[in-house]
This record gives structure tokens, sequence and C-alpha cells, in this order.
């Protein structure tokens, strides 16, 4: 989609359409570095997505999101609700990595990493694959309703079909065990939420990289918009060489004069190749997702007129202005010590995770109850989580106050591996020992069998003002 | 609940509803064409030295997806009840739902509880997968007032003691459940002075220590004979019928202390224990009642 400036006309009064339909765009397809390393992005991406869902890890699906039991198996690790602190954790990082990778090179995720962009090259490989070249391509949409065109259309969506539903069965494999699932779909016997989801997630993996493309960029991703916050003069980002290209002119005018063109022969391959249809020329624009195939596209131009390359590369507004550029500024700094910090933070807490878990849950309806010997008592009912692979007996204790006593309709406290275990208990003290109305207690849990395995919850123990 | 709303409402609902989806088209219609802005109006506004806006056109999808919120608009105002007193196509409703989803899980639930409903209380109060059962159901109906633990609170019976107030045998126990019970101390202030309920209040703990002041005990059991004995009887035993407490005991429901008893005696209590019968259904008291009568099997 080519930006379109209202023209300067005044006051000509023409009624116009203010909705335009969009213009599909037929990215070139293009050769060289950048191109090799977004196809080596693309394949490992993908093949782990692909992948990933298939691998075992001790006898269950190394990677599976239980949603139902709530369990998050991440290889060696299961995961808890209680444990969302660490999604919080890695959400943080990513934000941050993108900020320090968008302030270094900038749209490195848009051109390289990102689903949007990784599906659409697949499908854009394919629409190649049946469709031909760029110019194959406008020619066939040209002669609509030519057998020709039907036949490769239905082909193409067909292929475009099947690689989505394969996409959303990865999918929803991520939620329900994938051999199952696969089992089921083989026996066409998949119904309910998983075949909403596994058709939702297709429908969604065929709209956005067959037909949205580059709209979802230019129009529905935020990202987009304020990764252009994080840029500043030193950033890396594709740029035409306007002082080494202009004035641009073709290979004949350059013949008649040499000294009085730019390098630029305004082949405009460089627009042919972009995926979001625009001129680089222009300048820095918020539609450009810096996926580098002008850069490629160009270079090889320039190697064909014997020209050095890098007429469109990526540079710094600084070095383009002449100034010099700096790598290292304070901002690339401190994204880069805070990234570090936090993946510390990340890696030592996950290390550090406790696997034994209690919640301390205190009878609502009275606050204490007087039991006629004197002795004050309250009712808590405790949750004790075991998140180890193995079933675990505990012991429970309390301490906090002098002459506490602990009791327990429950003799021993034996948890399931992963599972919870809700215990109701009493704490006991007699009113000449009670020191306040509200008092701080503890309860601690410990394994008997792993010692290292114990953790403690504070709760609250509370008496009656004692005036008498 | 009101049902329906009068004439006026009604049409207040409708009127600018059906005129504002109309509305809603008619403005997105009138706006899609026009005039492009000229120059001029783009020119003010500049940001950061060289920013201009400019007038670009919006996408078309952009136009049908506002198209398409309108459509769903009318679509799910004839389907739900939305336009006033008109029910919709669907006849859906708050409570149509609540009622369809009740039945649904009833039918999915339901057949756990029957399974035990024929099986006698004391043989289901050793059966660890029904008393598994009772406790999930006590937890989530019983625990509010007589405590997580079942050892109540004050005016709601412990349930572990063997102590009961109208019996403890297992039938009766679920007639408890299912009937609820009204348990009234009358009021004897009005009666009694303080010392005469003081007095009282000094036999009545004589019952279990078996010691107190001579004269004042004297004077309490004469009053007792006169007002307490008909409910609790010549012994303090209390009775089980009227739900009367056994006064022999160290076991109160509402405090032991001489402070305490007075204020029971002088102010009267009123307990109440809601009937579930209705609420919970036979299936489910049943179960209850052998989980609570278990309770009392152990110390």
């Amino acid at each position: 989609m080519e930006r379109k400036i209202v023209p300067i006309i005044p006051a000509v009064e023409i009624e116009q359409h203010l909705y335009e339909k969009r213009q599909k765009i037929y990215p070139r397809e293009v050769h060289g570095i950048f191109a090799k390393l977004r196809i080596a992005a693309v394949v490992t991406l993908l093949g782990l997505y692909y992948g990933v869902a298939w691998l075992q890890w001790s006898g269950r699906q190394a990677v599976l999101f239980d949603l139902p039991a709530r369990k998050f198996y991440v290889f060696g690790q299961t995961f808890w609700p209680q444990d969302f602190f660490y999604l919080t954790l890695l959400l943080i990082f990513a934000a941050l990595a993108l900020f320090f990778f968008t302030t270094l090179a900038g749209r490195l995720w848009c051109g390289y990493a990102c689903p949007q962009t990784v599906w659409t090259e697949t499908f854009l490989w394919i629409e190649r694959l049946v469709e031909g070249s760029r110019s194959q391509q406008i020619r066939l949409d040209k002669a609509k309703g030519s057998r020709n065109t039907i036949v490769r259309k239905t082909i193409k969506h067909a292929l475009w079909i099947i690689f989505s539903l394969w996409t959303g069965f990865t999918f929803v494999g991520y939620f329900t065990p994938i051999r199952e699932l696969g089992l089921d779909v083989l026996a066409l016997s998949v119904t309910g939420w998983s075949l909403f989801w596994i058709l939702f997630y297709s429908f969604a993996t065929y709209g956005n990289a067959g037909w949205m493309r580059e709209q979802v960029c230019l129009h529905m991703c935020p990202y987009a918009r304020f990764q252009s916050s994080m840029f500043d003069k030193n950033t890396l980002i594709i740029s035409y060489d306007v002082a080494r290209g202009e004035p641009r002119g073709k290979l004949k005018a350059k013949a008649a004069s040499p000294t009085s063109t730019g390098d630029c022969i305004d082949c405009t391959l460089c627009v042919q190749v972009c995926p979001t249809g625009i001129d680089i020329r222009q300048g820095l624009q918020y539609e450009c997702i810096g996926c580098a195939a002008c850069i490629d596209a160009c270079d090889e131009v320039m190697e064909k007129t014997k020209k050095p390359k890098g007429l469109i590369r990526y540079t710094t507004e600084n070095a383009l202005e002449g100034n010099p550029a700096r790598l290292l500024r304070p901002r690339v700094i401190i994204y880069a010590t805070v990234l570090l910090a936090l993946l510390t933070v990340l890696i030592y807490s996950i290390t550090q995770r406790k696997l034994v878990d209690i919640d301390v849950i205190r009878d609502r309806n009275a606050l204490y109850r007087e039991l006629d010997d004197g002795t004050i008592e309250n009712t808590y009912t405790l949750k004790i989580l075991n998140k180890t692979e193995q079933p675990q007996r505990f012991k429970l204790t309390a301490t906090g106050l002098d002459e506490l006593i602990l009791q327990s309709d429950d003799e021993i406290i034996e948890v399931d591996s992963g599972s919870v275990k809700n215990l109701v208990v009493r704490l006991q003290i007699h009113y000449e020992q009670v020191p306040a109305t509200s008092n701080q207690v503890e309860f601690h849990i410990a394994s008997e069998s792993d010692p290292d395995l114990r953790t403690l919850e504070p709760a609250r123990f509370l008496a009656p003002q004692m005036d008498n | 609940m009101i049902d329906t709303m009068s004439n006026f409402w009604h049409w207040f609902v409708i009127i600018p509803t059906v005129l504002g989806l109309i509305g809603c088209y008619w403005l997105l219609k009138a706006n899609s064409t026009g005039v492009a802005a000229d120059q001029e109006a783009a020119e003010d506004h500049v940001w950061d030295e060289d920013l201009r806006e400019y007038n670009n056109p919006l996408p078309k999808w952009w136009y049908n997806l506002f198209v398409i919120t309108i459509v769903f608009g009318a679509i799910y105002l004839a389907l739900y009840p939305g336009l006033g007193n008109f029910k919709g196509l669907l006849n859906w409703s708050q409570l149509s739902q609540y009622n369809e989803e009740v039945a649904s899980a009833e039918a999915g639930y339901g057949p756990l509880y029957e399974k035990y409903s024929s099986t006698k209380l004391t043989e289901l109060a050793t059966d660890p997968e029904a008393l598994k059962t009772g406790k999930r159901l006590f937890s989530t109906y019983c625990t509010t007032c007589h405590g997580s633990d079942a050892r109540g609170a004050k005016g709601f019976p412990n349930l572990h003691d063997g102590e009961w107030l109208y019996g403890g045998e297992p039938e009766t126990i679920k007639a408890t459940v299912i009937g609820g019970r009204a348990g009234v101390m009358p009021a004897w202030g009005a009666v009694m002075d303080d010392d005469m309920l003081k007095a009282v209040v000094e036999y009545v703990q004589s019952l279990h220590t078996n010691e107190g002041d001579a004269e004042k005990l004297a004077l309490g059991k004469e009053k007792y004979g006169l007002f307490c004995v008909a409910c609790h009887g010549p012994d303090g035993a209390g009775n089980k019928a009227l739900g009367a407490p056994d006064l022999t005991n160290n076991i109160w429901l509402y405090g032991g202390s001489d402070r305490v008893l007075l204020e029971t005696l002088k102010l009267g209590r009123n307990g109440k224990m809601p009937a579930h019968g209705d609420f919970l259904g036979e299936d489910k008291v049943h179960l209850l009642a052998a989980y609570v009568y278990s309770l009392s099997q152990q110390p």
C-alpha cells in the first residue's frame, strides 16, 4: 500500500470514498544474506513450534499446559498457578529484551522473529511455489476466471488450509496431550473445545498470514507503533543513503552524464520486494518492519552496476549525517544491565523454587472459641501443596506462642505427588497464657523423608479481651 | 422481581435504541464519502518540526467492521431481550438459564448422592467414600456456623462431643437437618430480680460442680423448681423433645461462666438451625446426616 498523500489542490471539491480497498502487495522473492538469516530464523522458530510439542520427558509430554488440572509442565519443571509470578518475570524479561534489541538495531523482532512475519513468510513461500514469481502472480490475478487461475488459486488455498490446520492442531497440542489428540484427529473423533480451538487457530493463521498480512502490522499491532519511541540517532535502522543515491536516474541517463547522477538507478526493486509496500527511499516510515529485504535487493543491483554495496543498509541517523555513531549508549547499557539482572533473578528464583507450599485459611464465622476449661481455640483450614514428583509425608508444627498446642483430626499428613491436601487444625492455648487479642503464629511444615523440603506460613491467633 | 415495565418505559427503551442503531448506520454512511481535507488543515497539524498530519484513507475492511457491528447489534436485539418488554426470539432469560444449568447439574451429580440414599445411616457412617462426599457437603453448607472442624462456636453446637440437644440418633440428626430446629430459652429478667437470677445460676452451676453457697442454693433451687423445671426437668437433665439442654454436665452452648449464664437467664436465647430439606434435597441430607453422625462416633 503506497502512502497516499492528499494532493494539494485548493477548493476543487470532489466527493470521494474515504475508505479504501486494500491494494494487494506482491513481494518479490529476494536472495541475500538477510534473506538467509530470516529463513534460518523461520526454520528454527517453526521447527521449535511444530517439534517441541512432540517431545517426551520422563514419561509425559515435555511441554504441556494442562489447564483443567492447572499444571504447567515445562521439561523437568511442573508449575502451578501459584507460580504465575514466574510468568510475570518472563513477560517483563521479554518486554525488556524487545526494548533492548529495538534500541540497538530497530525492529529486529518484527523483521525476523514475529509470528506474523514467520508465518507470512511461509505462506509467501507456498504462494510462490504454486503461483510463481511476483510478475506471474500479478498476471494470474489479472486473468480472473481463467482455468489456470482457478486451479492454481485452489491449490494454493488448499495448501494454506492444510498448513493452518496443522498449526491449529499443534497449538491445541500444547494444552491437551498431542499424541492422544493426534489419534483422535486420525479417528475423526475430535469434539468440543479441542475442535473449536483447532479450527479457531487454523482460521486465525489462515486469515492473518494469508489475507491480512502487512495490515496486521500497519493497523493492529501496538508494538509496531510504539517501537519507534525507542529509536534514537544511534539506533541501527534500514536506510537509503540519500547523499549517495540522489539524484536517481536510469542507467541510460547515467551513461550520458556520469557525474550528475547518484548511484540509485531507480530500478524500484527495493519497492517490489517490500512486504509492506513502502518505498524505503522516502526515509524511515512506520510501516517498515525492518526485514532488510530491500538491502538484499539493492546490494544485488549494486553488484551488477559495479558500485559499492550498501546504498540501502543498516546504518544510524548519526552515521548518515556524518556524525560519529555510538553503539554503547547509556540506554543500551541500562537495558542490558536490567536484562541481565532480571535473567539472573529469574533463573535463581526458579532453581530455588519451593516444591512444598502451605496456605492458611482462618475460619471466618468465629474469631475464636472458648472451651469450657478456659482454653481459647482457633480453627484453621490448611492447604498443603506437594509439587514434587513423589508422595510426601509431612510433619506439621506451630510456633509463635508459648504453650501453644496443635490439634488435628488427621494423625498422618500424607500428600500425593502433585496434589493438595485440605487439613483442618486447631490451635489451643489457655486464656491465661494468651498475651494479646491478636497474636502472630507460624505453621511449619517439613517432609519426613527430605528435611530440605520445608516451608512456613504466618497466621493470626485471636483471643477475647481478658478483663476479669 | 419486576418482569415487565410500564408502557412508557417500554417505548422509552425501544425508540432510542432502534433510532440509535439507524442513526449509527446513517452516520457511518454519511461520513464514508466526502471532500478530502485541504492542505491548510493538514498544515495546522505539525509536531516536532516536520511531523505532519495527512488525511490518508482508512482501510475498507474497517468500514465493513462497523457495518458488521451494527448488523450484530440488530441480530442480538432480535434474539435476546433488549427492546423493552420484548422477550426475544430465543425466549432467553437469566432465570431460564439458571434453571437449565441447575437441572443439568442435578442430572449429572444426582446419581452420586442417590446411590447412597437407600443405605442405612449407621452403615454409611463407616463408608470412607460416602464420608468423603459427606465431608465436602459439610464444608459447603455447614461450616459457616459449625466451623470447619465441626466443633461449633458460641451458639452453634459442637458436633464432636456426643452431647445432643435434640438427640444424637442417626435418624434424629437427619430430621434436624431436614426440618431445622428453633431452641427458645425465655427471658426471666422480668420475672426474677438479679439476686434471684444469681441464685439460680449458683444452683445450675452446682448441678455439675456439686458445690456452692448454701443460702443461695436454697433460693436458687426454689426458683428453679418454679420456672426452669418445666423444660430442664427436676434433676436438670434437660428434655430432648424440646431441645432443652442438659444442665448437669459442663457442656454449654453459649458459654458456662457465671456471667454468661446470668445473661442467658436474664435475656433468654433464640437458637436457630435452618431447615435444609427443601434446599438440599433428601439424598444430600442423608449423606450429611451420616457424616455428622460419624463425627460423634469419634472423639
